[in-house]
């Protein structure tokens, strides 16, 4: 797995690591980059007053300073250094959009504050309301965690029992048919007048956004397993458990993943939904508080660590997709 | 058979042949394709006395592999009678192992647990553990045993195939043009494994082909059938010992016999 990981990177690299072997002009550019970014925070006069500007330079110019050391010292700081090395064009670029981004707002105002918040004012949310984003993160994920892991193992389970039983499959496949690719959050207010907890119903709204496409690509999965690993399996004296359990899974698995990736997509979804029309917790009710308030720098940071929170469910999922499935060669990667 | 014993120089005493009797009685098998029943085999008879070699020759798509799968339980014949070891064929069995043309491993499995497979369905695999290891030495590829199918060419994936059957010590050994896919290197190398396979374990070997000279050269008797559906037009007794020459004189004059019956004398 490292090793593709690196082939895939290496281009990247390249870019970054031309010219000496030790000394990367690419970082120093960077460092450059970040630490002019610094300074114009610190030495443009704000149109507005804003907080937190010489914190926000601080960051700046810690980053500057980790670009220049890892332009210097190399490959001494192993995974770090490459890493840093790999991104060294983007540091580039985030530098120039920060500084961009300070210029339009803070600076000058031609973008309106509050509406469009300065960087200043989206770290003031971090430091100053980091607990009640920590407390929401924490919600969501709790919600999302159950939601989606009684619809993956419903899914699952539904899955295989539809594609390997006639008479499952029988009963099963019209009711499918006809409720499945119903959007999950239309059972919204029906499911907050059936269940007792509005906490209940978005584990339901959840369970069931997962559970459809992950059914669907498991059943999809177990029928098309080559008929000839049953008749090797069976020859070999397999019972049916084993043709399930160590045939028919197995070789679903890969279709299984993609039906898991699909629910989880949705699952976010219908957790926001959920958050903002019912539970009072978790980062949708804190977008949906964020806007009462007309507090909109809180709203960016919120989607910010939301898309965090995402990114990094997908990129755990992968992870486990990469070592299960590691059997198989030329995988996507995320 | 006084052909293989001969082969066993080291051994002076082979062991007496583990393999099953065959026996087809008046067999007739159809399959229904799109409603209308598709005719295979035509009562088809024949013997295969215990520990031998035999190779059904005849034209592609003649019913050859149905039979097999017969043999196999994996099919039940339309009429007539299938007897392995003198009882009827019923449920597949780990003591008749079908091989197939493609070698068709379990691609999320490594290559020890792919030989492995019958071992651990009949649930005896961690008192036998060491017959996984015998079996892959058997067909050349320790050191493979964490390898996966994809890391492998045809001919190792072939011959994983063989272990995965041979572990479990069957007494019938079905295989379906096993060599067919090979490349015609490959071939020749694994033809010859295979006679060296058969004669290491004594076991009834039963191998479909439609390639005349793999027949004649493997088997010590060769059933020729005609087109579909299935009749035997000839049986052809291979009296050479092994092991045996490709430029015997005498594979030659079979050769030419057995092509004869397939209608293709001609073209030789």
């Amino acid at each position: 797995m490292s090793t593709t990981a690196s082939d895939i990177s290496a281009p990247a690299a390249a870019i970054g690591s031309r010219g000496l072997p030790g000394l990367s002009p690419v970082l120093l550019a960077a460092a450059a980059a970040w630490a002019g970014t610094a300074g114009l925070i610190l030495a443009w006069p704000e149109i507005v007053p804003q907080p937190y500007g010489r914190e926000l330079a601080g960051i700046a110019l810690a980053i500057a300073a980790v670009a220049a050391v890892v332009a210097v010292t190399g490959p001494l700081f192993g995974r770090v250094a490459t890493g840093v090395r790999t991104y060294g064009a983007w540091l580039i670029a985030t530098a120039a959009l920060l500084a961009v981004w300070e210029i339009l707002t803070a600076k000058t105002g031609v973008l309106p504050v509050p509406f469009l918040s300065s960087p200043q004012s989206i770290l003031e949310v971090f430091l100053d309301d980091w607990e009640r984003l920590g407390i929401s993160v924490g919600y969501s994920l709790a919600l999302l965690a159950k939601g989606y892991f009684f619809g993956a193992v419903t899914g699952f389970t539904l899955g295989v029992a539809v594609g390997w039983s006639r008479a499952v499959s029988y009963w099963a496949h019209p009711v499918l048919r006809l409720v499945g690719p119903l959007p999950a959050t239309a059972w919204l207010p029906l499911a907050f007048f059936i269940f007792p907890t509005s906490g209940a119903a978005s584990v339901f709204l959840i369970a069931l956004a997962t559970a459809f496409p992950v059914t669907i690509l498991t059943w999809s999965g177990i029928a098309s397993v080559n008929r000839d690993f049953y008749d090797i399996a069976r020859t070999l004296g397999a019972r049916p458990s084993f043709l399930i359990l160590k045939v028919a899974i197995p070789a679903a698995l890969p279709h299984v993943f993609v039906g898991l990736f699909m629910g989880l997509g949705t699952s976010f979804a219908v957790l926001v939904v959920a958050e903002m029309l019912g539970v009072k917790a978790g980062l949708g009710w804190y977008l949906q508080w964020a806007q009462g308030w007309a507090a909109y720098a809180n709203m960016y940071a919120a989607l910010l660590v939301m898309a965090l929170m995402c990114s990094t469910l997908i990129t755990v999922l992968f992870r486990l997709r990469d070592w299960t499935l590691s059997w198989q060669k030329g995988l996507v990667r995320w | 058979m006084v052909s293989a014993a001969a082969t066993l120089r080291t051994d002076p005493a082979p062991p007496p042949a583990t393999g099953e009797r065959i026996e087809i009685r008046d067999v007739s098998h159809a399959f229904q394709l799109k409603g209308a029943p598709l005719q295979v085999l035509d009562r088809v008879s024949f013997e295969v006395e215990p520990g031998a070699f035999v190779a059904l020759l005849g034209p592609s798509g003649c019913g050859k592999s149905t039979l097999l799968r017969l043999l196999a339980g994996l099919d039940h014949p339309s009429a007539g009678e299938v007897r392995v070891g003198g009882a009827t064929v019923g449920d597949p069995d780990p003591s008749r192992i079908l091989v197939f043309q493609d070698p068709t491993l379990f691609p999320w499995r490594t290559v020890w647990d792919n030989v492995a497979l019958g071992l651990e369905a009949q649930g005896v695999l961690k008192a036998r553990r060491k017959r996984v290891d015998e079996a892959l030495e058997l067909v050349g590829l320790t050191g493979f045993d964490k390898a996966y199918p994809h890391q492998l060419s045809g001919g190792m994936a072939q011959r994983v195939a063989l272990a995965r059957a041979l572990v479990n010590d069957p007494r019938l050994l079905l295989l379906d043009e096993p060599l067919g896919k090979l490349d015609s290197l490959t071939r020749l190398a694994m033809q010859t494994e295979l006679v060296a396979l058969w004669q290491r374990a004594r076991l009834t070997a039963l191998l479909v082909t439609h390639d005349v000279e793999e027949a004649i050269f493997l088997a010590e008797r060769v059933i020729v059938f005609g087109p579909r559906p299935a009749r035997i037009v000839a049986d052809i007794r291979v009296d050479l010992p092994y092991p045996r020459h490709r430029g015997d004189p005498r594979l030659a004059t079979l050769r030419q016999e057995a092509l004869g019956h397939l209608g293709l004398a001609a073209s030789w």
